[in-house]
């Protein structure tokens, strides 16, 4: 942080190393987008570096939110979002299709993307009420499975199964870390690592070749593998230093699908080469970092299992894309945040980096009230 | 287990190990993430560049000319000629506009072409050509031209056909060219090229064994596209390199000759310098006219070639078996004499010849004949019993060193070898003792005995030159030297003078040659195919065609100082001097006074009622009203 006279106070309490990491990677996201569009700020690059200072500044503004303010809304947030999620559900119903957002005049809701820190938010908060004591309980144990199983399975069934897993994967670490027995993770774990064969072998043919062709994408290049296919191709083919800016082959001239959304890494990685991926690598395990410091120094355990549970968002949404792109996990349609075009992923990540602006600011005035 | 009491403390610790582990397994998938980077585009780089570079650029092929196909004098057998072609561009269609019946009506298209193309536009990528005509009139090119501009997607361009000057009559050689099957495309490792339109490759005889000679280097327009198909920018273009000329041994004005001279039988002819072993003619008649195969031949024709039974698409010269019949008797001779039987001595032919409770016959009663006498005049019993006397094993090593069962280096697949049986083939092949009246067959080419008119040729050759002649098409092909063969000097000179006794006043007297100073030595031969009785083999237009027996003649000019060999077998001819042996000296006559061979000639179609072109037409128009098909029109 810059601690100088003559910047006014407020702003040199401000995380500038964070905002000055995002600020790259979101910058650097910008530059792919320009060359996603064949060297152009339409249509993409130009709308989402809007959105990005948009909701930068948003995220700074919630910097000043109090611990107590953030506590006091997690019940209600989630409790908002549930409802939306039934709402998109019933609207589905209704218009006979499927439905992720509510059309709310100008802007479109995703109430899904709310969910991911509302339910971290909520875990926090349901496990800084449980006594010491109790942890170990079932007692301790089934509201909060209760609590991520409901909207988990409404998201799942709008299909969005790139959602779920992510509000799955951020409940089931704020549960982790709030320190409920550990067999409650490894038993499941083990069940579906024994049972992954005989429910292979006792599924329908597509389901099975779906499977094949995660496995070997390959063997079906020009159909469900075609995406894989290309994204290797795309990353491969950049070598270690790359294409060179605006030379990219692959997303210029259209093999690589979703080049500036879901596979937007694939189309840096090509131009920019292992190096620029690497780097991009880096700034989000730095950014990463910063929220579990965040969590690692926070007094209250609202404050820490939030913090961790949020950095732990940031995380899966980086490491999901990734092991997609690079053919390490299937297709399951979560964008890389801050670098692919659209707002959601955006709004989400800002959202998080915002409250742990503000647990970060807590804690500074709490430990050092005179600076 | 007693329940452990957890307190603040207690869960702060977990706290801060849980967090550890969490950031551990962070930390883990990150360095997993970047290993699978370096792994992708540093150890598998190379791999995906070369399938990034084959994702963006494309290459239309541009099919290189094929080869020529030219005779021993540098005289085309198969060369290309210009053509007009038009082709439909799928990407440059108007959207919405039905182009296919408009460009249909004026290149006059059959119903079953139009279907062909509406296919193949459904299926077609935005940049590759339909092709909608190849070798189309240039009436019909030139009102396709003048509406191009309101005819967008159609592409009107020249390009090239097989042109074969010789038609019909060199069919069976050079085999004919078409478009890849999806079977040849699928074993070429899904060569583009072959999806070109226009693109033909060899499917039978020379056009398929030369094929990697004749087809050179496509070239190609390198081209960037998207994945999509729309084009982006053109590359540098890859020039195609022609295929090779490959030059044969054949003289085909003789070929031609020989082939015309065959009449409406069905024979093959094979001539051979015994110089060297160039093959000089073999044409097989009938055959196909592969100009017709090379703009795609219509199923009427290939039902109607498919049908006769005189096998218009078979090269008998190589690929047929027949049994040699009294050809193979200077051969027999020459090994009885090798065997130590004397020349001189008689045997006293009475027309039958008892052997067991079988009775083997003569077709004429010769009384006593000696080597000399039985050649000439072709008596089967003094072959049965001498060979009898001989024994197969001192005949057959012999008889099989003039080519009989021997493979030759050719370029033409489906060549068959023929057979000179002995003991131990006979145990080997039908597990059973070589008997008597095996050798009595054998001894005038009949039984197990087969041969090939190329053998046939090639036997003529060694017995005219006591030489190992070896043919040879190609001119590439370096000349086999020849070996001397296992005979003696003083032996051969007989078997030469009884085979020009053969011509001068023996079986095949009246196929004497028509020149002053040049005389022809020969043997005739009568295969039979099936037993028919003496009366209807001295009647042959009672018998069925398919029952007659097979007419052969070889021979060499001239006798005295030999240079070209021939062989032939008329399938069905009938008795061999009758058919056979005037073919070939009419053949060999070619080669020393064209004018009087094309005299003969000219008599003999007229016999015929017609060249070869007009008797084809006429064929084919009596075949398709007999099938219900309306008439041929008339070509330009």
């Amino acid at each position: 942080m810059i601690t100088s006279a003559i910047i006014p106070r407020p702003l040199a309490r401000l995380p500038w190393r964070l905002i000055f990491l995002i600020v790259a990677i979101a910058g650097f996201g910008l530059i792919v987008l320009y060359s996603a569009a064949g060297g152009s700020i339409r249509p993409w690059a130009m709308k989402q570096a809007i959105v990005f200072l948009g909701f930068l500044g948003i995220a700074i503004g919630m910097s000043w939110m109090s611990e107590a303010t953030i506590k006091s809304i997690a019940f209600p947030l989630y409790g908002v979002t549930l409802i939306m999620l039934i709402g998109v559900e019933a609207l589905g119903f209704v218009s006979k299709g499927a439905q992720r957002w509510l059309d709310l005049g100008p802007i479109r809701l995703q109430p899904s993307e709310f969910m991911k820190p509302a339910i971290v938010l909520t875990l926090a908060r349901f496990y800084e009420l449980v006594p010491a004591g109790e942890i170990r309980k079932w007692r301790a144990i089934w509201p909060a499975v209760a609590l991520l199983g409901v909207p988990a399975f409404l998201i799942l069934v709008q299909p969005d199964l790139g959602t779920c897993i992510m509000v799955m994967l951020c409940g089931i670490t704020v549960m982790f870390l709030a320190g409920i027995p550990l067999w409650i993770f490894l038993a499941p774990a083990g069940a579906i690592a024994v049972a992954a064969p005989f429910v292979y072998s006792m599924m329908h043919g597509y389901q099975r070749k779906r499977i094949d062709i995660f496995l070997d994408p390959e063997s079906d290049p020009l159909g469900a593998g075609y995406h894989i296919s290309q994204s290797k191709i795309a990353i491969g083919s950049g070598g270690v230093w790359g294409k060179g800016f605006l030379h990219g082959s692959q997303s210029h001239l259209d093999y690589l699908p979703e080049g500036h959304t879901d596979f937007v890494f694939a189309t840096m990685a090509e131009e920019w080469g292992l190096v620029g991926g690497v780097l991009l690598i880096f700034a989000f395990a730095m950014v990463i970092r910063w929220g579990m410091k965040v969590s690692a120094h926070s007094k209250s355990r609202f404050a820490q299992l939030t913090a961790a549970g949020l950095s732990a968002t940031i995380f899966f949404y980086v490491s999901i894309n990734l092991m997609m792109v690079t053919g390490l996990a299937p297709v399951v349609g979560v964008p890389l945040p801050l670098v692919s075009f659209g707002g959601s992923a955006v709004m989400t990540v800002m959202l998080c980096l915002g409250l742990l602006m503000a647990l970060e600011r807590q804690q500074r005035s709490r430990s050092n009230p005179l600076s | 287990m007693k329940p452990i009491r957890i307190t603040t403390a207690h869960q702060s610790i977990t706290f801060s190990r849980r967090m550890l582990m969490l950031g551990g397994a962070q930390a883990a998938i990150g360095g997993l993430l970047i290993g699978r980077l370096g792994w992708l585009a540093v150890a598998q780089n190379e791999k995906y560049q070369l399938l990034s570079e084959s994702n963006r650029v494309q290459l239309i092929p541009v099919p290189p000319r094929r080869g020529w196909l030219i005779d021993r004098n540098g005289k085309p057998i198969a060369i290309n000629k210009a053509s007009f072609r038009v082709d439909i561009i799928p990407q440059q269609l108007d959207k919405g506009r039905d182009i296919v019946p408009e460009v249909a009506k004026l290149l006059q298209l059959e119903p079953d072409e139009v279907d062909r193309i509406r296919k193949e536009l459904a299926t077609s990528h935005g940049f590759r050509p339909v092709s909608v005509g190849d070798n189309v009139p240039y009436e019909q090119y030139a009102a396709i031209t003048v509406r191009l501009p309101d005819l967008p997607g159609v592409a009107a361009s020249q390009g090239f056909t097989r042109f074969y000057p010789g038609g019909p009559t060199v069919g069976q050689l050079v085999g004919y060219v078409g478009a890849a099957s999806t079977a040849e495309y699928e074993r070429e490792n899904k060569n583009p090229l072959l999806l070109v339109p226009g693109v033909k490759i060899g499917k039978e005889g020379l056009e398929q064994t030369l094929e990697q000679t004749l087809r050179g280097q496509p070239g190609g327009q390198r081209v960037e596209v998207t994945a999509r198909g729309k084009l982006v920018k053109e590359l540098d273009p890859k020039p195609d390199i022609s295929g090779g000329t490959v030059q044969l041994t054949i003289d085909s004005d003789l070929h031609e000759y020989a082939a015309r001279r065959i009449g409406d039988q069905s024979a093959s002819v094979v001539v051979i310098d015994v110089k060297t072993g160039d093959i000089l003619a073999m044409p097989s008649m009938p055959s196909f006219d592969p100009n017709n195969f090379s703009d795609g031949i219509s199923q009427a024709e290939w039902k109607m070639l498919s049908g006769d039974d005189h096998l218009p698409l078979l090269d008998k010269t190589v690929e047929s078996l027949y049994p040699s019949g009294s050809t193979i008797k200077p051969s027999m001779a020459m090994a009885l004499l090798n065997a130590g039987i004397d020349r001189h001595q008689r045997v006293n032919c009475t027309g039958s010849y008892p052997l067991g409770n079988h009775v083997f016959h003569c077709d004429k009663r010769h009384g006593p004949v000696d080597m000399d006498a039985a050649v000439v005049h072709s008596c089967d019993i003094y072959f049965y019993e001498m060979c009898r006397r001989a024994g197969v094993e001192k005949l057959a090593p012999l008889v099989r060193s003039m080519g009989f069962g021997e493979k030759f280096d050719l370029p033409f697949d489906n060549q068959r070898y023929g057979t000179i049986p002995d003991a131990e083939w006979m145990m080997r092949k039908y597990h059973r003792e070589w008997q008597t009246y095996d050798t009595i067959n054998m001894s005038i080419g009949q039984g197990m005995v087969l041969i090939n008119p190329m053998q046939l040729a090639v036997m003529a050759s060694r017995l005219a030159t006591g030489m190992r002649v070896v043919p040879r098409l190609l001119k590439s092909k370096p000349v086999v030297p020849q070996t001397h063969l296992a005979v003696d000097q003083d032996h051969l000179d007989f078997i030469r003078k009884a085979m020009w006794g053969v011509v001068d006043h023996g079986t095949a007297a009246a196929a004497k040659f028509p020149i002053d100073g040049i005389q022809m030595a020969g043997k005739t031969g009568t295969a039979q195919t099936h037993n028919l009785s003496a009366s209807e083999r001295g009647n042959y237009t009672a018998a069925n065609w398919k029952l007659r027996d097979h007419s052969l003649f070889m021979g060499f000019v001239p006798f005295d100082n030999p240079r070209y060999a021939a062989g032939t077998i008329v399938e069905h001819g009938g008795f061999g001097a009758a058919v056979a042996a005037p073919l070939i000296r009419d053949t060999l006559l070619f080669l020393f006074d064209k004018q009087k061979a094309l005299a003969n000639l000219d008599a003999f179609e007229q016999g015929l009622g017609g060249t070869l072109e007009e008797r084809i037409a006429r064929k084919t128009a009596a075949w398709r009203s007999s099938n219900g098909l309306p008439p041929l029109p008339k070509q330009a």
